[in-house]
């Protein structure tokens, strides 16, 4: 491969007409082969953390070779599954991730439905305005959240600030906006005829919605829920904003907070939070995507 | 089961009338068609009637009461729609069974009539499937299916048969006017498909432009028509109109087509059309089965005259044959061995007993 020629006059290779299954087989080639490398890229950091949680802080600091590990030690799972502090965490993330999940679909459905199919005056203007809303970042959100909710606990007496319960508060300002765009564009799929139907066969709106459309749109509704836990669990500047006390942290934050001590780094223990911590969305994946069966509506109208 | 009956119904969207003023009487049993271009209102008034949108103007009644502002779910009507609309996720069981769960009738009840209705529909063995495995007919069984177990008092249907392809859509004809016959439920079917109204309805309603043209029997609207819109929209292939003038001849009432041809009327027709001022500009409307090849022997009322054929369709029972009159398009039928070529001359009847005589520029039947 020292020199590259090209003919100019014109390709030198004979054009095969009707060789679909070649530019197939090349398609395959150059998808196989961007796949690994992204599998590679992606993978790397993972197989990196689980290397070093491998290992104990004297071999992490010991010159030798990063990507193998000489003397391999379960101390850093043993000691964090047995520590109070971080199972406590675990707990906070757990309760504060699924009673998230479950406000916004509670919110975030019937909100799809009415933007959706009850057409009033305004809706399309309110769906438009539901997504704009989300795409304020988060970091600049913040103050103006924190603003309010110290105005809501100074009037109210309850105490809102540095409580895991607050992040109950603030996450559906995250998550309701894209869940409830999602649901928008999965029910707007369904045929309207589906919901004349309905009407005409006596169900309520109520009804229609959980009868036919939450059935009919339930891979948009794992979609959405698989969404609204992942950023729950993985939310670090809110959890880190609102809440101090080593009692109330969730996991991103706790294990950053307290293995992290001035520039001490525990990397071991770090690195085996953060795989704990990357356990249950990966194990609700797995679960939830035997589940996500997409074309569920086939079948309802003409196809 | 019940009457339908419709008062000066108005459909407004915006500024555009989309349904003007509608009389239409409902008998109770009765299965009517409506039938014309799209765009004619059709659909939109049986929605109306469904509950499906809103009234603008006027009054809709079943069974004599008032249900304007009644909800679709209230009214007892079943719909049957295009696209058939069943819940994906319900096997046809449950699809058919729907509305009788949500009315909280009982689980005995339920089975029976989910039985009796998929027995009159021949779907028994597909009562444990799921939509997507079914074919086009046997879903559109399951969406009658669906209407007929709430025994309502009006069947509606939009459109049911144009997603099925042809073959199927004459068997599924059969079997809806089979359905009606044993059920006998009123029946209001909306289709853009002349032969449809024909062979379905007791009373077809022409519509066009948001308002009805005629209503009558299959047959009335064939022989009767009221309008050229009507004259045109019934019958495959569609009547000729040729422009046409009446002359007085030798105390004669006679129809002239062009300089050379002019045909002296039948008797009772010369009476009949007599009182027309003889300037006014008219069309003959004949339809192709009254140009046929000429016999030896003619019937009184039957004139031949010579032309020259442009082209020939041969369809087997018989062939269509296409020529112009002073340059109007005609289409006759004749038969497949009366010797019609492209091109070639041949002579040809008209029966004058079954013209039509309509107003050029009102285009009504006079």
């Amino acid at each position: 491969m020292s020199t590259l020629t090209i003919d100019k006059a014109g390709p030198t290779r004979k054009v095969k007409y009707g060789s679909m299954s070649r530019d197939r087989a090349w398609a395959l080639r150059w998808s196989y082969f961007f796949l690994v490398l992204f599998a590679i890229f992606f993978l790397t950091p993972p197989l990196y953390m689980l290397i070093t949680s491998l290992k104990s802080s004297a071999e992490i600091s010991a010159a030798t070779n990063p990507w193998w590990v000489f003397h391999p030690t379960l101390s850093n799972y043993i000691e964090l599954l047995s520590s109070n502090q971080f199972l406590r965490f675990f707990w906070n993330s757990a309760i504060v991730s699924t009673v998230v999940v479950i406000i916004t679909m509670l919110i975030s459905v019937p909100a799809a439905f009415a933007l959706a199919r009850m057409k009033f005056w305004g809706s399309a203007t309110l769906a438009t305005g539901v997504f704009l809303t989300y795409l304020v970042p988060d970091s600049l959100l913040f103050i103006p959240l924190f603003k309010m909710l110290a105005l809501v606990q100074d009037y109210t007496g309850i105490t809102l600030l540095n409580r895991w319960y607050v992040l109950l508060f603030v996450y559906p300002t995250l998550t309701v906006p894209f869940c409830t765009w999602i649901m928008i564009g999965y029910f707007a799929s369904i045929p309207k005829e589906l919901d004349e139907a309905a009407i005409i066969d006596g169900a309520s709106w109520l009804q229609t919605l959980l009868r036919i459309f939450i059935p009919v749109a339930l891979p948009g509704l794992i979609a959405a829920t698989i969404f609204a836990f992942t950023v729950s669990w993985a939310q670090f500047l809110y959890p880190l904003v609102f809440t101090t006390s080593v009692d109330q942290l969730v996991l991103p934050v706790g294990i950053t907070t307290t293995l992290i001590k001035g520039d001490v780094f525990n990397w071991g223990q770090i690195m085996t939070g953060a795989l704990l911590g990357a356990a249950p969305p990966l194990i609700i994946y797995a679960f939830l995507m035997d589940y996500y069966i997409a074309g569920l509506t086939a079948g309802a109208t003409k196809g | 089961m019940a009457d339908v009956s419709l008062r000066k119904v108005i459909k407004r969207y915006d500024d555009v009338e989309a349904v003007r003023g509608i009389d239409l009487d409902i008998a109770d049993h009765e299965f009517i068609v409506l039938v014309g271009p799209s765009g004619c209102g059709k659909s939109t008034t049986l929605r109306m009637i469904a509950g499906l949108e809103d009234i603008s103007d006027g009054d809709i009644m079943i069974g004599g009461d008032v249900v304007n502002d009644v909800p679709p779910k209230d009214r007892d009507i079943a719909m049957v729609f295009q696209n058939y609309a069943l819940y994906p996720h319900m096997t046809v069981a449950e699809n058919m069974s729907f509305g009788l769960r949500l009315k909280h009738y009982p689980k005995a009840e339920i089975k029976a009539r989910v039985t009796e209705a998929a027995r009159l529909l021949d779907i028994t063995d597909l009562i444990d499937r799921k939509p997507k495995q079914l074919s086009g007919g046997q879903r559109q069984r399951v969406a009658m299916g669906r209407a007929i177990v709430r025994n309502p008092k009006v069947f509606l249907f939009d459109e049911p048969l144009s997603n099925l392809d042809a073959k199927l859509r004459v068997q599924m004809r059969i079997e809806i006017k089979k359905v009606h016959q044993k059920v006998r439920t009123t029946t209001v079917y909306v289709t853009h498909d002349q032969v449809e109204a024909m062979t379905l309805a007791d009373r077809v309603v022409v519509m066009n432009k948001g308002r009805i043209e005629q209503i009558g029997t299959p047959n009335e609207l064939y022989h009767k028509p009221a309008t050229r819109f009507v004259a045109g929209f019934i019958g495959s292939p569609a009547m000729n109109f040729i422009p046409c003038r009446l002359e007085d001849a030798g105390g004669t009432l006679q129809i002239r087509l062009t300089d050379r041809i002019a045909f002296a009327l039948p008797p009772a027709r010369a009476a009949r059309y007599n009182v027309l001022p003889r300037t006014d500009k008219l069309l003959l409307g004949i339809r192709p089965e009254h140009l046929t090849e000429a016999h030896a022997h003619l019937e009184p009322g039957v004139e031949t005259f010579d032309t020259v054929l442009d082209v020939t369709e041969p369809m087997g029972m018989e062939t269509l044959v296409y020529f112009t009159l002073d340059g109007t398009p005609v289409c006759g039928r004749v038969n497949p061995n009366a010797g019609a070529r492209d091109g070639a001359p041949m002579r040809l009847a008209m029966d004058l007993n079954n013209m039509h005589l309509l107003n050029e520029e009102s285009g009504v039947v006079l």
